[in-house]
């Protein structure tokens, strides 16, 4: 497989502050050294690396630095990061908009960015026209948008308003409008960014169809930014998770979006205080959680291992019965599994109780999950109530998921795809 | 791919280009772009006008009718025995033409933010495109100033004559079109970064009409001197004056003819302007996003 684009040690550096880029005087003293006295540009040796919470040591900063990979023709690379990790940037340079501080990128085939769709719509124009302007705009000629107009206008399902100025459309038509342009391209690299948030779900799932089908049928090469963690695993083949503009993991899709949820929600806490950062608002309270933590001081498990908390909890009022119930979520904070104790305890105003409370063959498979308690009391048929929910309090690996009886070891190997439970079960001969 | 040579890449994205690398094929590419634009400029100016475009006649219409007022009626400034109309009419379309493209030109970057800061094309579509566009409305009012001529001509005794210098019109249009976009390209890239620029130069072009005969003919300056120099020769200094008066000599025959050594002067300003605007402009368009 040849290689479609190659990024050789890419930085972008941006200047803080200040509305202009550069004074006066910078330009002047980097012109002088670079072009006087042929010394490196005197501006690139400083910055910081770009993290946007703590305070900026230098005037400059490097939204991305040294970035260097290459990706192969027909890939679907998902670049996933936190907001400010350097995506935008890096489509940005690809789609030449604005242009790298330092190194090259190499690309092999037209390159089609979509880092908005509807580009250059002008509200007093038709559909027909706006079509024809904003494909011109994206690189296609006059007769290649001709050829596929039908298709882009039943693509959209705008043909009653064809005519119709597009200050006349609805904001999901202008939309659909504008990806289904972009989406008869047929460039030989496709630079997506987040359009796929837009329109209703039927359009979102045609939309997604449409870029499948041009990865895998016609070998296109697509890169790939979005927040939405579900459909880089659908979408795309390979990731690359970008932290304070370098790359942080390089890896199959689903690895990937597993290193970014862990990435900072993981923690190795054993132990934790409840203060109203974890609490839900505007509960009762009538019973309300003091403590949680391991029993067994650790958080990491095998996958038969019990998993014991220890939790404490006060009562404000007095309550007869009351339990606890738990939830496992994964990083990505889709719910996993959860119980609901059948046990009832009760507590008087003032008192503190310690409770222990054991998660028991759970099957969780390898991988990395939070917690979320409840306290209340009631069952289906009177009304529960809940006096106090907490999530996000302790975070726990599950380090060995798969035993291998015959070689009488644990190989803690499980893929993502394989989903978050090891379902027991037994094969035999009959 | 050990072996992938650098020729086959198609796209190599640097930091920086060398100065003089103008990807002047990559415009031809984007042709129907730049013609898309065009049709943008004229559907969209007047849409939802009730007059459309009768607006290109009303508005030189009553810019004459002022001049006439002002200039010719209170100033008393003559105007070399053509009739004032005739006179005002010529000047005012040339300059109208002129200033036009200067304006949206000199802005495209700050107009076009929007699209600029999401997909890459030539940027040097815009304001190409922009030049063209108004010569739709410069080709009405011309035939307005026909028009006109015609009806003097019938009246008789309008002073007014055509000589062959006429025919020079077409290389005179491109001449004030190759200097709008040279200057409105400089002026575009340097207010990127200084957007004091913009104001400055909006009120630079209404007070560069006055440096330039189209209220006044050249003449009146005969014989004129300031610090020893003459200032007819300081007006042909202003590269749009042998323009204009070309023009006006050709089709009123008004005056005398400004010299082939004003003309050519003229155009060869021309045409370095426009050299070192699209270098400015190529210049600036990698990496302005991060300045506007």
């Amino acid at each position: 497989m040849a290689t479609a684009i190659e990024f050789n040690n890419i930085s972008k550096q941006y200047r803080l502050g200040l509305v202009s880029t550069r004074t006066l005087s910078a330009d002047l003293s980097r012109w002088w050294a670079m072009n006087v006295r042929h010394q490196e540009d005197p501006y690139l040796k400083i910055g910081s690396v770009n993290d946007r919470a703590t305070s900026a040591d230098s005037e400059f900063v490097w939204a991305l630095r040294n970035i260097d990979f290459k990706v192969e023709q027909g890939d679907v690379i998902g670049i996933i990061g936190k907001n400010g990790a350097g995506k935008s940037t890096l489509l940005k340079l690809l789609s030449k908009v604005t242009a790298p501080t330092t190194g090259t990128i190499k690309a092999r085939g037209r390159i089609a960015s979509l880092l908005e769709v509807g580009t250059g719509f002008h509200p007093e124009m038709t559909g027909r026209e706006n079509i024809y302007l904003n494909g011109a705009i994206l690189g296609m000629t006059k007769s290649e948008i001709t050829r596929k107009l039908d298709e882009i206008v039943d693509f959209a399902g705008v043909e009653r308003y064809i005519d119709t100025p597009t200050k006349r459309y609805s904001s999901g038509m202008t939309v659909r409008l504008g990806f289904a342009i972009a989406a008869h391209l047929d460039p030989e690299i496709l630079v997506v960014d987040e359009v796929l948030a837009v329109g209703d779900a039927e359009f979102q799932k045609k939309a997604i169809g449409k870029m499948q089908e041009v990865s895998q049928g016609e070998g296109r090469t697509v890169l790939f930014v979005s927040h939405n963690m579900g459909s880089v695993r659908n979408l795309c083949k390979n990731g690359i998770v970008l932290k304070d503009g370098m790359i942080d993991y390089v890896g199959t899709a689903n690895d990937a979006v597993d290193f970014y949820m862990q990435m900072d929600a993981y923690d190795e806490v054993v132990s934790r205080e409840i203060t109203p950062q974890y609490r839900k608002p505007d509960m009762l309270l009538n019973v309300e959680f003091l403590s949680v933590a391991f029993e067994k001081g650790k958080n990491s498990f095998a996958s038969e291992e019990p998993i014991d908390f220890t939790i404490e909890v006060k009562g404000n009022k007095d309550v007869d019965s009351f339990r606890i119930n738990t939830t496992v979520y994964g990083m990505d904070d889709i719910p996993i599994g959860g119980v609901s104790n059948t046990t009832f305890f009760s507590i008087k105003r003032g008192e503190v109780k310690r409770l222990r409370f054991s998660l028991l063959q759970h099957h969780l498979a390898y991988g990395t999950y939070k917690v979320a308690f409840s306290v209340g009391s009631g069952n289906y048929t009177s009304g529960q109530k809940d006096y106090d929910i907490i999530r996000d309090v302790l975070t726990f690996k599950i380090v060995s998921a798969f035993v291998d009886e015959t070689a009488g070891t644990s190989i803690s190997q499980w893929k993502s795809s394989w989903g978050k439970i090891m379902i027991p079960s037994e094969t035999v001969i009959i | 791919m050990k072996h992938t040579q650098d020729s086959e890449w198609t796209t190599v994205i640097k930091p920086r280009n060398s100065l003089f690398e103008v990807n002047l094929k990559e415009i031809w590419q984007y042709r129907d772009l730049i013609s898309l634009f065009i049709k943008r400029n004229i559907i969209t100016q007047y849409k939802q006008t009730i007059l459309g475009p009768v607006w290109f006649v009303i508005q030189p219409a009553l810019t004459v009718i002022m001049y006439m007022i002002v200039f010719g009626g209170i100033a008393g400034i003559p105007t070399d025995g053509v009739p004032r109309p005739l006179f005002y009419l010529a000047g005012t379309c040339m300059w109208q033409y002129f200033a036009d493209c200067l304006n949206k030109t000199s802005n495209t970057f700050v107009n076009n933010a929007g699209i600029f800061g999401k997909v890459y094309f030539p940027r040097l579509s815009v304001p190409i495109a922009d030049v063209l566009s108004g010569l739709l409305r410069f080709g009405i009012q011309f035939g307005f100033f026909v028009i006109i001529y015609i009806v003097y001509a019938f009246v008789g005794g309008s002073g007014a004559h055509f000589t062959w210098y006429a025919l020079l019109f077409p290389v005179l249009v491109a001449m004030l079109a190759g200097l709008a976009l040279g200057f409105g390209t400089i002026i575009s890239a340097m207010t990127t970064k200084y957007r004091d620029l913009q104001v400055l130069f909006s009120f630079i072009v209404q007070l560069w009409m006055y440096a330039t005969p189209i209220v006044y003919p050249l003449s009146q300056t005969n014989g004129m001197f300031w610090n020893g120099i003459a200032v007819h020769t300081l007006m042909c200094l202003n590269p749009v004056t042998p323009i204009i008066e070309t023009f006006k000599y050709g089709f009123l025959g008004c005056g005398a003819f400004v010299g082939w050594r004003w003309l050519i002067y003229s155009f060869v300003f021309m045409v370095l302007l426009l050299t070192a605007g699209v270098v400015v402009f190529n210049r600036v368009q990698k990496s302005f996003m991060d300045t506007v």
